[in-house]
């Protein structure tokens, strides 16, 4: 099986990969890499013959919010629990059960919002999609072309520019490429205003 | 001194090709660097026709986007349709009844001869010969007919909802597609006499542009382009969705590379889009057109997914990434043609002008799919 090799092969530059149920995500391999592994992570994908479907982003702004407040509400319910369960003890006159100890309420570090940077890989003779993730930071989206080992990838990564301002280090020329020649926008940005 | 203009005999000049030019099929332009007759360095200009259909998809409900999908390619508006209801089928985990699957591969394949129809009469167009396309204008209008009594339009379909399609065909669609069969088959002789044995084409196809499977596979190309560089990869053999995996088709693959195989592939892919539709309306089940629970407001999962369609260019991806609203989160498509038209740049160096415009034409570019 294609994917099983491949996997072996990207596993050591990975943080994470999984196999995906193909019928519902219709890709087998999830691949998520830190920003400075896309160019040897797409060698290895040159050397066993995959071809380079798309590259594009996407832009989680407010994701980090959202992850707060989800954490801040499932604290808060397991606070309601203990404090429940402490009074149901005391009602049925057994001891009280022992608190756990609460997280050291440190003020959450801010962390930024990042763009996502998505590779879709394919294979011509076996079919095997592999799905190569990134993020980036979105006051500073850089990470390194891998318009050397892909050719093609130099219009994807064109588009990604335009669409989101991701700079590709090292790409040959990130000039507008959809939009209007003096485009200074971003246009899918989320939080792009026309 | 730049060390070319040292030698005159190695001058170069910069000739612009479009945006408004009849071989660009639209409005693309492309920067050539000639040295006299011959092609130094080709750079197609990509965005005269973009819309941002992507944005778009960001701020309208799932069905509000379906329209859309068919003014991106509006030649195999279809398979649009087709890849893009994929999609939302899977992530909303939509099944698709019987007889609506088989009335979408139908109307597809039709779709798809139409298609291939028109780039042959505009093709040999641009090479000078002006009869096949009158020809191929009578053909496809039977198919515009025929696709406009079921779906309500001739060009721009929305047909396609997710959980089936918009009407049932009835009697007369069946009549009229097999009368339709039985006619392209009698007429694909005469375009193979008209056009593929004409010595002046063949002189200008063949062994011109070749594209090697390597820079194929290097650009990503797809679709006819890659099945006339030996490659045999098609989505509808290779992941086969809807009802494809039932019926008995081939994939038409030549070795050459050369813009003759790409044409060749294309006339022989005629004949297997009407196998397809002579199947698809044999084995045709009675039943549904669409599924009996499609909620109103389609909210799909928290995820990411894909699906890809064959389009009459090549693969047609759409990444999906649902944040369980209403709304797309983000919608990418995923066209063929901008992946085939990337490699034009490399495969035209080194030819000539002359040639480079019918490697271009063999290339079968829709500029609104490139562009979206």
């Amino acid at each position: 099986m294609k994917s099983t090799a491949v996997k072996q092969a990207l596993s050591s530059l990975a943080l994470r990969v999984e196999e995906c149920d193909y019928a519902a995500r219709g890709y087998h391999l999830n691949v998520t890499i830190p920003p400075e592994q896309v160019v040897a992570a797409a060698e290895i994908l040159d050397r066993e013959n995959f071809f380079l479907e798309a590259v594009t982003g996407v832009d989680w702004l407010g994701e980090q919010e959202a992850l707060a407040k989800e954490a801040a509400k499932a604290a808060a319910a397991a606070k309601k629990a203990a404090a429940e369960a402490a009074k149901k003890a005391a009602e049925s006159g057994e001891p009280p059960p022992e608190q756990p100890v609460a997280p050291a309420a440190t003020p959450a570090e801010p962390v930024e919002d990042s763009f996502e940077v998505v590779y879709d890989f394919n294979h011509y003779p076996q079919l095997c999609r592999v799905v190569i993730r990134t993020r980036v930071p979105r006051h500073t989206p850089q990470l390194p072309t891998i318009s050397q080992v892909y050719p093609g990838a130099n219009w994807h990564e064109r588009e990604t520019h335009d669409f989101f301002g991701i700079v590709f280090e090292g790409h040959p020329d990130l000039s507008p490429f959809l939009l209007p020649e003096d485009a200074d926008f971003h246009p899918l940005r989320k939080d792009y205003q026309p | 001194m730049r060390p070319l203009a040292a030698d005159p005999a190695h001058e170069t000049f910069i000739l612009n090709v479009g945006p408004q030019h009849p071989a660009t099929h639209g409005a693309l332009r492309v920067k050539l660097t000639m040295d006299g007759e011959y092609i130094v360095e080709a750079e197609p200009v990509l965005g005269y026709i973009h819309r941002m259909h992507e944005k778009m998809g960001e701020n309208r409900s799932y069905p509000q986007f379906m329209p859309n999908t068919g003014r991106l390619d509006y030649l195999s508006a279809l398979c649009y349709n087709h890849g893009y209801a994929g999609v939302v089928e899977r992530a909303a985990g939509i099944e698709v009844p019987e007889r609506a699957e088989y009335i979408r591969v139908v109307t597809v394949e039709l779709n798809r001869i139409s298609s291939h129809l028109l780039w042959l009469g505009a093709f040999v167009l641009d090479l000078g010969g002006f009869t096949p396309l009158l020809y191929v204008m009578d053909d496809r209008e039977q198919i515009l007919d025929l696709l406009e009594s079921v779906t309500g339009s001739r060009l721009t379909y929305c047909y396609f909802r997710f959980g089936g399609v918009y009407n049932d065909i009835d009697d007369d669609f069946i009549v009229g597609a097999r009368n339709f069969v039985k006619r392209m088959r009698e007429k694909l002789p005469m375009y193979h006499n008209l056009v593929s044995k004409n010595i002046i084409l063949r002189q200008r196809l063949e062994g011109i542009g070749v594209i090697s499977p390597e820079m194929c596979r290097k650009y990503g190309a797809t679709g006819p382009v890659a099945r006339g560089s030996g490659i045999a990869y098609d989505v509808r053999k290779q992941e086969p969705y809807s009802v494809y995996s039932e019926l008995n088709f081939d994939i038409p693959v030549y070795e050459q590379g050369d813009s003759m195989a790409r044409y060749l592939v294309r006339l022989d892919e005629i004949e297997q889009s009407l196998r397809i539709v002579e199947q698809g309306l044999d084995k045709m089940p009675e039943g549904p057109v669409m599924a009996a629970k499609v909620p109103k407001a389609v909210k799909p999962p928290k995820g990411d997914y894909y699906f890809a369609a064959e389009a009459a260019r090549g693969a047609f991806g759409v990444r999906l990434v649902s944040d369980g609203t209403t709304t797309p989160y983000r919608l990418k498509l995923r066209s063929p043609s901008f992946s085939n038209v990337s490699l034009f740049g490399e495969a035209a160096r080194g030819l000539l002008l002359a040639d480079a415009l019918a490697l271009f034409g063999s290339l079968d570019l829709v500029i609104p799919e490139i562009d979206r």
